[in-house]
């Protein structure tokens, strides 16, 4: 019996090195590398030099009274905001509808999910042919007979349901329309596939008890299907919401910061603070909030579901 | 009920016209010739099928479409590699303390990577990585480990425990019951993950713009948004070089969907 203590206390020791390594790493790139990112916020480097200087708050300071980060909130707000409620109700439709014993479904859903495995680059570059402001839509809606204005999408300025807010102009800006569209296109399909697989469980004996009752197929989902897919919907909300706030490549390859930065985001005035213009201090500060923005998102659901687990 | 089932089918259609429309506008500006991409004659069919966009982009981008064949095969073997350790350690032997250090790991594939850009560049250039394919795979590694582990774990936890117990009990040590029980049924889960990162290490920009400054060591994303955000090249050229960027991963959703589709759930945790 020696024998097999003394290799099972060997193969606990084997197991922990086997994933030290990778503890070591993510603990070194990842946390060691936040903090890291995390004192630069707090001292003066700006410049090609490092500064580690330290000044406190102050890039904070800084950053809040700035046109460009306030407009970058309102911006990561609203876009966030109509992006999870697109893409959600896009994909939870195509979803309820794929379930209706569809002939082709098989097809649908590949269409509906293939641009998930485009890059953003990809799809920015086409959603911007498409919404070139003297081609694209506008001139496929001036050929069907429209003739009133056009926006001038990612080079248009204005902002709809427009009001002062600190100082900026709160609202909805048009230049961040197309990245809406754009960003719904490439993820529908990743909430139609969850929306699917979700339904697929609803346990048809609890569908066919309701339609028993004598709901129609409209009353089975509102009352019996929808209030089971809760969890669903709010994984889709975490795992859209912190691509949202994140996002970075759409932008570079649709609009840039667009006109009085209306469509610019946390992630691209970090990278353009940091890598364009050396003020390292304040993109690391920018860094900082976008990490805090995600890390309110993560840690709940995290927490949570790690919870429920009964293996851990 | 028979008009509902048609709505259906027509809401549906319409749906996949969407998503078809940006692929069918991408092949048609690519096929056109200079004078055909114009802004104004962007719906209109070509006259004949020009390759002379495709030439022209797949000119300018052939060597950063060889960079990111040379970033992606190592990076999705060697992550898959260790995601397929990592998995098999925390499902099958829990040590004390992998309460804590899974939710940490899996923290780290939600972080926006700006976080940790500014130290990331540093330590590239102090051990002379900076710059270079080389240096963008370990960084893909690194950052990759998260997923590759979430998957391979919920992978092997599938399996029962008395696969792993009856070995043991026979004297068979942890790495031997990984190699003769565990790995032999680990196709699935290594096709799983590497699909998936094959997908996100190629689509990737943050990355790649951030530690391969210098044009020639570029992959291929960089250099398509390099190319379109020139305002000189012309439109045909421009949708070629996205056609060609998006070519490798749309073939394997193609001929490896299922895959995909798994890695794409799993990723969602459960």
């Amino acid at each position: 019996m020696a024998w097999f203590l003394a290799r099972v206390r060997s193969d606990r020791t084997v197991a922990v090195l086997l994933v030290a390594p990778s503890i070591v790493a993510v603990g070194i790139f990842v946390y060691g590398f936040i903090g890291w990112t995390g004192y630069v916020s707090l001292s003066r480097w700006s410049g090609l030099l490092p500064d580690y200087h330290f000044v406190g708050a102050d890039n904070y300071e800084r950053l809040k009274d700035r046109p460009r980060f306030q407009a970058d909130i309102r911006n990561t707000i609203v876009f966030t905001g109509l992006f999870l409620l697109s893409a959600s109700v896009l994909g939870f439709l195509a979803a309820a509808m794929l379930d209706q014993k569809i002939k082709a479904e098989a097809f649908f859903r590949g269409v509906f999910l293939f641009p998930m495995a485009v890059s953003f680059i990809v799809t920015g570059i086409a959603w911007s042919w498409l919404f070139n402001p003297s081609s694209g839509v506008n001139l496929l809606s001036q050929k069907l007979g429209y003739d009133g204005p056009v926006p001038a999408w990612s080079t248009d300025a204005n902002v709809l349901l427009g009001f002062d807010l600190g100082r900026i102009e709160a609202g909805i800006p048009v230049a961040l329309l197309p990245v809406v569209v754009a960003a719904t296109w490439q993820l529908a399909g990743f909430t139609m596939a969850m929306y699917l697989a979700g339904i697929r469980g609803v346990p048809e004996e609890l569908r066919e008890a309701a339609r028993v009752d004598g709901a129609n197929e409209w009353q089975v989902y509102r009352r019996v299907v929808l209030p089971l897919l809760r969890p669903i919907t709010l994984g889709v909300v975490v795992i859209l919401g912190h691509i949202s706030l994140k996002i970075f490549d759409l932008t570079v390859a649709m609009t840039g910061s667009g006109p009085n930065f209306t469509a610019d985001m946390p992630a691209f005035y970090m990278f353009e603070t940091t890598f364009r213009g050396n003020h390292f201090a304040e993109g690391a500060a920018i860094a900082m909030v976008l990490l805090f923005l995600v890390a309110t998102l993560v840690i709940p659901y995290l927490y949570f579901s790690l919870r429920r687990e009964p293996s851990t | 009920m028979r008009i509902s089932r048609v709505l259906i089918y027509v809401a549906l259609t319409l749906l996949a016209a969407f998503f078809l429309l940006p692929i069918y506008v991408l092949v048609l500006t690519s096929v056109k010739t200079f004078a055909e991409a114009d802004l104004s004659r962007m719906w209109d069919l070509p006259n004949g099928i020009s390759t002379s966009g495709l030439d022209t982009a797949w000119t300018a981008l052939s060597p950063n479409f060889l960079n990111s064949v040379y970033l992606v095969i190592p990076a999705t073997v060697i992550t898959a590699a260790i995601g397929s350790i990592n998995g098999y350690v925390l499902a099958k032997w829990r040590f004390r303390g992998a309460n804590i250090v899974f939710p940490l790991l899996l923290f780290g594939m939600f972080i926006p990577y700006q976080s940790i850009l500014i130290p990331l560049v540093r330590f590239l250039q102090q051990v002379n990585l900076y710059g270079s394919i080389k240096g963008l795979v370990i960084v893909h590694i690194i950052y990759g480990i998260p997923i590759a582990t979430l998957i391979f774990r919920n992978y092997y936890a599938a399996f029962p425990d008395d696969l792993a117990e009856a070995a043991k009990v026979e004297g068979a040590s942890i790495l031997v019951i990984y190699r003769r029980v565990f790995l032999p049924l680990s196709l699935p889960g290594f096709a799983v993950v590497s699909i998936w990162e094959f997908t996100q290490v190629w689509n990737d920009f943050l990355f790649a713009v951030t530690v391969t400054p210098n044009p020639a060591s570029q992959p291929v994303t960089v250099a398509v948004q390099n190319l379109a955000g020139s305002q000189i090249v012309e439109w045909n050229v421009q949708m070629a070089g996205a056609l060609i960027a998006a070519v490798p991963t749309l073939l394997v959703y193609i001929f490896l969907g299922r895959f995909f589709l798994r890695g794409l759930l799993a990723g969602a945790l459960k």
